[in-house]
């Protein structure tokens, strides 16, 4: 037999009821300590160590992770985004963004349509930023054309974009907010909008899709009273916007749920092609309005907001701050809109007008070819862009002399941006995903074209 | 040749085109078979396919941080090389910005791909493959983008046609 037995002694075998009862001695009042508990276990308990129970540091079985299909048809995807997420628990170890379901093909239809018909097609992309588009196409054809607009149609393109910029913005605000849960921002933001748009429909008839600018100038000179609606929407916005910093500045579920989420570096931003408000939040100091004017809107001044970390909070700060710039645009050629034509006096390009073709042959000839044919464009190849609210919006027009683009590719913002969405999101909550997608303000029409 | 007459020709070398930047300078010197053009005041470089993502590794280490964009054109039976291929560069150091063309073939057109160089072009790429076949060389997942998966055709090929597809209308072996 082994040794055990022959060592084993009488006294271990355990008889019910005949232990001596053992305390130990404590402090009054002071409790035990369970027999599994240690001092370490105890001050996770009592809170006095915090262990991020999210961070893994084992690797985890291929069994463990999980796919999730997030979209189409999600309210916080603005749109038909598609995300595939691969998750860890609950983070998020990859992120695949699939699009295309908008897509329509705008841009083998800019190839069917002459150069003056373009700008209603260009203006369905970024549906936010109409006129951005609109300035962007419109430039690259009058680069090709070598034409320069009078002044005055300058102004109110800059007008216009500077005050659409602010229209989108509040509208990445609302859904920003809305997408955290702050539901008051959603409704605060689109009522400042619907006073922008409103103006727009004022001018050009449309609150949407307007094709107001077009190549040689705008389609119609600003209505009578334009300056009391700017003037207005300059007084009301920035105390608005202040309602905004109450309601969102100091609230502790804001501020934890957006600081330090979803960040981007510097870096990070230029690898991956990012602009905008996500590429200044970074802290990189670029703006196509300060690098390449346009428009002549160097003859403007305003500053360039940056933020420092790259996170969902910079980015909202750059928004709310560009709003204040763009509205500091908008008042300065408010007061100094210069007087003349609002469209180059061309009348190949341009239609002449309406009280013309009644008594000009010459007018009726000009407008009917320039509406069954269109103009002609040189041949020739350009890369127009603009700063749209998104990033740089981009317009390359190839063009081999006829009255249609030969080719027209846009080089869409929210597209390029879309690409960092795996880099923000890597390594995160599942739960900051709606805050970070909705902090890079995809428009998936600009996205699919 | 002159050899008989006992003179020597002179040899007419033609001062090569080279622009006026000093970074864009020294960045197309050194490549000898680069030409370098202004279109509409904009610099272009036409690129031969072979040296397409060398120069696109010179220009970065000349300064542009950022690939803008990718984009192709199709030129049918226009030029000799069907395809055109156009990448938007951008030096936000130097405000500058470069455009560098290059040409593929009508069979199996193909190119280096960008996206070891700058990560932004993978999106770009993809919708040039998606959208007129051209492939990249090296492109970590060369997908369609906008298109279903099992789409059959290239739709911004010249020769892909504008409203052929049947619809499921009354009429509509009238249209197709």
């Amino acid at each position: 037999m082994s040794d055990d037995t022959k060592t084993r002694d009488t006294l271990d075998v355990w008889v019910a009821g005949t232990e001596e009862p053992q305390f130990t001695p404590t402090d009054e009042g002071a409790q035990e300590m369970a027999l599994h508990e240690t001092e370490s276990r105890l001050d996770e308990e009592l809170g006095r160590v915090v262990d991020d129970d999210y961070l893994f540091e084992d690797v985890i079985d291929e069994d463990e992770r999980m796919i999730l299909n997030m979209g189409p048809q999600h309210p916080s995807t603005h749109g038909v985004l598609r995300l595939q997420i691969e998750l860890e628990g609950e983070i998020i170890r990859r992120t695949k963004p699939i699009i295309g379901y908008l897509h329509t093909g705008m841009e083998k239809t800019a190839e069917q349509l002459n150069f003056s018909q373009g700008g209603t097609n260009v203006t369905r992309m970024d549906y936010l930023a109409p006129f951005h588009n609109e300035l962007a196409y419109s430039l690259a054809v009058e680069k090709l054309l070598g034409m320069e607009v009078p002044p005055r149609a300058m102004a109110i393109r800059i007008l216009l974009t500077e005050l659409n910029r602010c229209s989108s913005h509040l509208v990445a605000l609302a859904t920003n907010g809305m997408d955290i849960g702050a539901i008051s921002m959603m409704i605060y933001g689109f009522r400042e909008r619907e006073q922008i748009l409103a103006f727009f429909e004022k001018t050009t008839g449309l609150r949407m899709n307007h094709n107001f600018i077009r190549p040689g100038g705008v389609a119609a000179d600003l209505p009578p009273g334009w300056k009391d609606d700017v003037a207005d929407i300059i007084e009301q916005l920035p105390k608005r916007l202040k309602q905004y910093d109450d309601l969102l500045e100091n609230n502790p579920i804001w501020l934890s749920r957006t600081r330090h989420v979803g960040v981007i570096s510097a870096q990070e931003a230029t690898a991956y092609g990012i602009t905008g408000p996500a590429l200044r939040a970074a802290g990189v100091d670029w703006d196509l309005r300060k690098a390449f004017p346009y428009s002549g809107i160097e003859q403007y001044e305003f500053e360039v907001p940056l933020g420092e970390n790259g996170d969902v909070y910079d980015r909202y700060r750059v928004r709310v701050d560009e709003i204040m710039q763009s509205l500091h645009i908008a008042e300065q050629v408010m007061d100094s809109m210069p007087k003349g034509d609002y469209r180059v006096d061309d009348r190949k390009i341009t239609p002449p007008p309406r009280a013309r073709i009644d008594e000009s042959m010459e007018a009726l000839i000009h407008h009917f070819k320039l509406f069954t044919e269109g103009f002609k464009v040189p041949p020739g190849e350009t890369y127009v862009a603009v700063e749209s609210p998104r990033g740089e919006l981009g317009c390359y027009l190839v063009s081999d002399g006829q009255a249609s683009p030969y080719r027209m590719h846009t080089r869409a913002p929210s597209f390029a941006n879309l690409q960092a969405l795996p880099i923000a999101m890597a390594d995160s909550l599942m739960a900051d995903t709606v805050a970070t997608i909705a902090s890079m303000d995809p428009v998936m029409g600009d996205v699919d074209r | 040749m002159s050899e008989e007459n006992g003179t020597v020709d002179e040899v007419v070398v033609e001062e090569r085109a080279l622009p006026e930047n000093t970074i864009l300078r020294s960045l197309f010197e050194e490549f000898e078979d680069i030409i370098w053009e202004l279109s509409h005041g904009q610099d272009v470089a036409s690129v031969p396919r072979e040296r397409w993502a060398e120069f696109g590794e010179s220009a970065k280490a000349a300064g542009f941080e950022v690939c803008v964009d990718v984009t192709a054109v199709d030129w049918m039976r226009q030029r000799p090389d069907r395809f055109e291929i156009v990448a938007n560069l951008l030096s936000m150091q130097h405000r500058l910005r470069l455009r560098m063309i290059t040409t593929a073939p009508r069979e199996e057109p193909s190119v280096a791909s960008l996206v070891p160089i700058w990560p932004g072009a993978n999106f770009a790429e993809r919708e040039v493959y998606d959208m007129f076949g051209v492939t990249f060389e090296g492109h970590p997942d060369l997908t369609r983008i906008l298109m279903p998966d099992d789409w059959e055709g290239h739709p911004l090929r010249k020769d892909f046609g504008v409203g052929s597809v049947p619809v499921q209308f009354k009429e509509s072996n009238r249209v197709s």
